[in-house]
């Protein structure tokens, strides 16, 4: 029985992280800021849940499974709350989301953030070579 | 296997990091600081399980209060320009 437990909360430990690397990946390589919310809700919900669970599993009918419990329910309630408050802000300030076209507007990220442009070229050289290659593809 | 996780957990962390370094915008560093937040929470739930004391989960609980508290916070920052007014969206009636 404890072998029983013991896998099913393996599976789950493995199945959230693999979802955690999923929406990770899906961060760094989706090209609009709405789409990169898109993954990061992979990370909020299922990675966030099944890793949890699989904590439950492994902490049993203890104190330890209710405050699991309570991180769950509260990640749960703020997540999509923030991300809501973030598209708001995003699409109230007048950031277009990208449809169609493989090139985001220039005007637009530019006067959604004027101090882009001072850290990012000094310190990072392969980093805007990246970026670069997504605009492209 | 709560080693695994912690090394995906730590993997996914370092993603959202260059994430929030490279964005172009502020609100993909918001949002990179907020997904990081949420893998916070999950990393220190983990380290607590995988060093025998689960009493790190208080700190988890906390932490995931204050990382929507401060995004939030952060956003509104970005939108007003100022923490202490009482503002209204400009054309944003729902």
């Amino acid at each position: 029985m404890q072998i029983l437990l013991d896998i099913v909360s393996w599976v789950l430990l493995l199945a959230g992280s693999a979802f955690a690397l999923i929406g990770a990946v899906g961060l760094i390589r989706f090209p609009d800021v709405y789409a990169r919310m898109h993954a990061s809700g992979i990370t909020d919900t299922l990675g966030a849940g099944l890793i949890l669970a699989g904590m439950m599993i492994q902490g049993g009918f203890t104190l330890v499974t209710a405050k699991l419990i309570l991180i769950l329910i509260f990640l749960l309630f703020t997540s999509p709350t923030s991300t809501y408050a973030l598209a708001n802000a995003a699409y109230s300030r007048g950031l277009q989301p990208l449809l169609g076209g493989p090139e985001p507007d220039p005007a637009a990220l530019e006067a959604a953030d004027p101090a882009s442009a001072i850290p990012g070229q000094a310190e990072s050289g392969s980093v805007g070579s990246v970026s670069g290659e997504d605009k492209s593809s | 296997m709560f080693f695994a996780a912690t090394l995906a957990i730590l993997i996914a962390m370092g993603l959202a990091l260059a994430r929030a370094l490279m964005g172009p915008t502020v609100y993909d560093r918001v949002l990179a600081v907020n997904t990081f937040g949420t893998k916070t929470v999950l990393l220190i739930a983990l380290l607590g399980f995988l060093t025998g004391r689960p009493d790190f989960l208080d700190i988890s609980l906390v932490y995931a209060l204050i990382n929507f508290i401060g995004t939030i916070a952060v956003l509104k920052l970005i939108k007003y320009g100022d923490l202490g007014t009482v503002g209204h969206a400009p054309k944003g009636e729902p």
